[in-house]
């Protein structure tokens, strides 16, 4: 099946599915940029649009945000994150967490962020449990909190999603690093746990986070859905006015948005190249720190802080679901009420049929992406076993580079090249496009468990006569059932999240959970984005159940195989 | 590719003669049955979307459309793929069939040649709509020379929650004396949200010695003179709104769930019976009623139009017109639906159609037709795109 002829070409075709539309999609962004669309009849180079950007009055508050809230948000979540592991790994309290994993990682952004809306705001859960009783309020205080300017709420948002997602990179990473007896021998020394571990642990483990980190703090400075939920309006932040410019019916505003996602493409590089040099420095200091022998006394004090940030993560995004979740049942809920008046299937009914017309819609773009993604990444590392062609650290970066770069910089310049070309709009051109930020993920997700099998077990098959296709799907796949459904529900859950990329190659055609619960967020109606985020939550979190629960019932006999 | 081209030249002039002609309507509605039109429309109102799933099911019972809803969160998308697909050569089947529309997105598209028609005064509901009474002909006092057909009449009115603020206030500068002794408890949509340029209008129409000056369009001689009140006005009222200004409600749907939390008292809407609606929705207190001003509020139509490419110009025309049938029109009237003003002429249907609207309860926080006052006539779109980009330089950056 898998000819001699096909195998080595699916690394190329991989790299061609993942990196052709960001290259595509840069150029048709570039060239606008500088004045020219043929297409309206602009003939660049010019300047303009630049000349335009930066005479917008909020632009440089929409940086400072940009750039603050994201390298913010990333210190803060890699801190939290390393710290929880640094005071805790082992123990009770952090198996527990780690359980909690897999749920709060389904969670889709856009869903943590309207339930930790509802939570803070003045008269949010929070707020109408603790009023009138405790502080006495019977109207709600008129603070500034969610949609604040200076994107602390935006920060939150982001923190509360990225700290699940580290501490799995960082769990996945610790089974590489030989961690236990470093922690071991540093605590026999006399060190506290924490500093123990940032001492000999962290600075190896960092070493193999470093990509994730760099994806995280993209991420966090170009997000769109979190911006427009919980991020100020008074500017907005750079990629939401981005993706305002490019819906302008005037041309010159889309020529502006084209030259600010050429900015937001620029800020990205210039903040990963600050946070390389950041690295370098915190290296040497650090270095200076290691041998000076402080054993770290105030370490418990730190573990617990850390812990309750952890559990704070949790707690939010998971009573926001909760929330979410009565809203979606609602009647009528007014402050300083802790329960609606009444609850009701009404609002299910409603809104029922709708969201399972965009949830089959879903599930049939996530389902394709997903067997497309995990066909190329199985035949890439199948073809790396066999004919030896590894991928290098240059290699990795290639991975990466889909989600290092802002979606805000080229979808927009995908849809105008799409349309240019005469391709027609729906659901095929938006699968290609998911294709490009899933393949990563499930790449990573599936890549190690794949290379970490006992290649003994082949050369026994071998030696028994079986041919290499039957070691793959016999021998091979079968063993690893447990991390192909996790990088499964990886794929899927990543698919299911993606707003942009279905709102502008789709051309509104194409109505996923996502888009639809967005489109709501503008309305304002509470109920609405209540059946719909739960929805998208069950969407993402139903694979993540059954990656845990397949392998433990299909190897019940088999201990050895439960755990991949 | 070459095939293609080959082929397109046989497919060209049978396209040219398939251009429908909306006078032979049984030529349309038998071209139209099992055309699928798509109709993008804006998708924030849940009770918006329910009504046109309703439209959907009724035309595909009675003509065989059907009718797919792509919910826009801004008009000014759909423009930007017409005008896209324009500049791509799509002239054929282009992405959309039908868009609800007015105001300066549809000056827009007119100007660029980019809709079918004219068509509108050829539908057979036409001739009950109520063009001496209503401004169905003009659209923000651009004339729709038949590219666009109405179906919905709003106006602005004030929605207040009784239980906190129990008075009406009969004029702008009465409502900025109120906010000026109830800091906190107003606010109004971030323009360039079509509401909340609204507001930005209402209070220019209310302010000015003479409003009909805002009929002409927008110069840069006459624009800084006529607009400095607002100004003034503005920067009175920003502190003393929600939030102090550093934050608005994205749209006018958003202010709802703010008064039934109690973060605000006051909220403006263009619909005189999305009040009533929402109550009956569970989203709103019962407590909460509507007033216009002393001297009237701004009102305009809703209108649809049929995109230049669009491959089911008749299945749009028949949705069009099934839009102006009064089953259709006291349907949306009905608060316990959608609450939207009618643009049919009571006198010009027959008695058991009248029946229908009178037996109609408007619900308990909307204003009677005669309560609705006068209705002002919308600015010059000019004046809006003006207004809202002035309004992002001075109160778009919280300071």
């Amino acid at each position: 099946m898998m000819s001699r002829r096909l195998l080595p070409v699916l690394p190329a075709l991989t790299l061609l599915a993942m990196l052709g539309p960001v290259v595509a999609g840069l150029y048709g962004t570039v060239l606008p940029a500088f004045g020219h669309l043929p297409a309206a009849g602009l003939i660049g180079p010019t300047l303009d649009p630049f000349y335009h950007l930066f005479g917008w009055a909020g632009l440089p508050r929409a940086v400072m945000l940009s750039v603050g809230v994201g390298m913010g948000a990333t210190v803060i979540a890699l801190s939290i994150a390393a710290l929880l592991t640094a005071g805790w790994s082992g123990t009770r309290a952090f198996r527990f967490l780690q359980r909690l994993l897999s749920p709060l990682l389904s969670v889709p952004h856009a869903a943590a962020a309207f339930g930790l809306a509802f939570l803070i705001t003045p008269s949010g859960w929070i707020s109408r449990a603790l009023s009138p009783a405790i502080t006495g309020w019977d109207r709600p205080p008129d603070l500034l909190i969610v949609q604040d300017t200076l994107g602390l709420t935006m920060m939150a948002g982001l923190i509360v999603k990225e700290v699940p997602f580290l501490l799995l990179i960082i769990l996945a990473a610790l089974g590489q690093a030989d961690t236990q007896r470093s922690a071991a021998i540093a605590q026999a020394l006399g060190y506290g746990r924490v500093t123990g571990w940032l001492k000999t642990v962290f600075p190896r483990v960092y070493a193999q986070i470093r990509l994730p980190v760099y994806v995280v703090l993209a991420y966090a400075m170009s997000v769109v859905d979190v911006a427009v939920i919980l991020g100020p309006n008074t500017p907005p932040s750079l990629s939401v006015y981005i993706v305002r410019l490019m819906s302008d019916p005037d041309i010159a505003m889309r020529l502006q948005g084209a030259a600010a996602a050429i900015l937001q493409l620029g800020l990205v590089v210039i903040a990963l190249i600050v946070w390389r040099m950041t690295e370098s420095i915190v290296a040497v200091l650090g270095h200076r720190w290691v041998l000076s022998g402080a054993r770290g006394k105030i370490d418990p004090l730190i573990g617990i802080l850390a812990l309750f940030a952890g559990g704070l993560c949790a707690f939010a995004v998971l009573a926001g679901i909760v929330v979410l979740g009565v809203w979606s049942f609602a009647g009528f809920w007014s402050f300083p009420n802790f329960l609606p008046d009444q609850f009701m299937l009404r609002n299910w009914l409603r809104f029922g049929p709708g969201t399972l017309a965009a949830l089959g819609e879903t599930a049939l773009i996530a389902g394709t992406v997903t067997l497309a993604a995990l066909v190329l990444t199985i035949g890439c590392l199948e073809a790396e076993y066999r004919h030896g062609l590894s991928l290098s650290s240059r290699g990795l970066w290639l991975l990466y580079l889909p989600l290092l770069v802002p979606q805000t910089a080229f979808l927009p310049g995908l849809q105008t090249l799409m349309l240019n070309i005469g391709a027609d709009v729906g659901r095929t051109p938006v699968i290609f496009a998911h294709l490009v930020f899933v393949l990563p993920y499930v790449f990573l997700a599936f890549a190690d468990p794949f290379r970490a099998w006992d290649v003994r077990i082949g050369t026994i098959a071998a030696a028994l006569g079986a041919r290499p296709d039957r070691v793959l799907w016999r021998i091979r796949l079968p063993m690893l059932l447990r991390p192909v459904l996790t990088a499964t529900a990886v794929g899927l859950s990543v698919s299911v999240g993606q707003y942009l990329a279905t709102l502008l190659i789709g051309g509104g055609r194409v109505a996923t959970l996502t888009t639809e619960a967005v489109a709501l967020a503008s309305g304002g109606d509470r109920r609405a984005i209540g059946v719909y985020g739960l929805m998208q939550t069950g969407a993402a979190l139903v694979p993540f159940t059954l990656a845990l629960l397949v392998p433990a019932i299909v190897w019940r006999n088999r201990t050895g195989l439960r755990h991949g | 590719m070459k095939y293609l081209a080959f082929l397109a030249v046989f497919i060209a002039p049978v396209a040219v003669f398939a251009e429908p002609d909306p006078a032979d309507w049984d030529a349309v509605t038998a071209q139209a049955n099992g055309q699928t039109v798509y109709w993008n429309a804006w998708g924030g109102s849940t009770t918006t979307n329910d009504f046109l799933a309703w439209v959907g099911s009724r035309v595909s019972e009675d003509y065989g459309v059907t009718l797919e809803h792509v919910k826009l969160t801004d008009t000014a998308d759909a423009v930007t793929r017409v005008l896209a697909e324009k500049q791509a050569g799509e002239n054929d089947d282009g992405a959309i069939d039908l868009i609800w529309i007015n105001g300066a997105n549809f000056a827009a598209m007119k100007d660029a040649g980019l809709l079918y028609g004219p068509y509108a005064e050829q539908l057979p509901n036409w001739t009950v709509v109520d063009v001496a009474g209503k401004t169905v002909q003009t659209d923000f006092t651009v004339p729709t020379d038949g590219f666009e057909s109405p179906w919905a009449m709003a106006q602005v009115v004030f929605v207040h929650d009784t239980a906190d603020m129990p008075d009406s206030v009969g004029s702008m500068q009465a409502l900025l004396e109120w906010a000026q002794a109830n800091p906190g408890r107003f606010s109004y949509p971030q323009p360039p949200d079509f509401l909340g340029t609204t507001f930005l209008k209402q209070v220019l129409v209310d302010i000015l010695p003479d409003a009909s000056l805002l009929s002409a369009p927008a110069t840069d001689e006459n624009y800084a003179e006529v607009t400095a009140p607002l100004w003034t006005y503005l920067d009175a009222l920003t502190p003393n709104l929600w939030r102090e200004g550093k934050a608005y409600p994205a749209t006018g749907t958003a202010m709802f769930p703010l008064i039934a939390d109690d973060e605000l008292d006051l909220s403006i809407s263009f619909s005189p019976g999305a009040a009533s609606t929402a109550i009956a929705n569970f989203e709103l207190p019962d407590t909460v009623r509507t007033f216009v001003l002393d001297k009237g509020t701004i009102g305009n139509a809703s209108f649809v139009t049929i995109p230049y490419n669009s491959g089911s110009k008749e299945g749009a025309m028949v949705v069009a017109n099934f839009l102006m049938s009064p089953e259709a029109q006291a349907r949306a009237q009905d608060p316990a639906i959608l609450g939207y003003g009618t643009v049919l002429d009571m006198d010009a249907i027959t008695p058991e159609q009248r029946a229908v609207f009178d037996g109609l309860d408007l619900g308990i926080a909307t204003l009677a037709p005669a309560q609705l006052g006068i209705v002002q006539a919308e600015p010059h779109p000019s004046w809006a795109t003006r207004l809202s980009d002035d309004w992002a330089d001075r109160y778009g950056v919280a300071q």
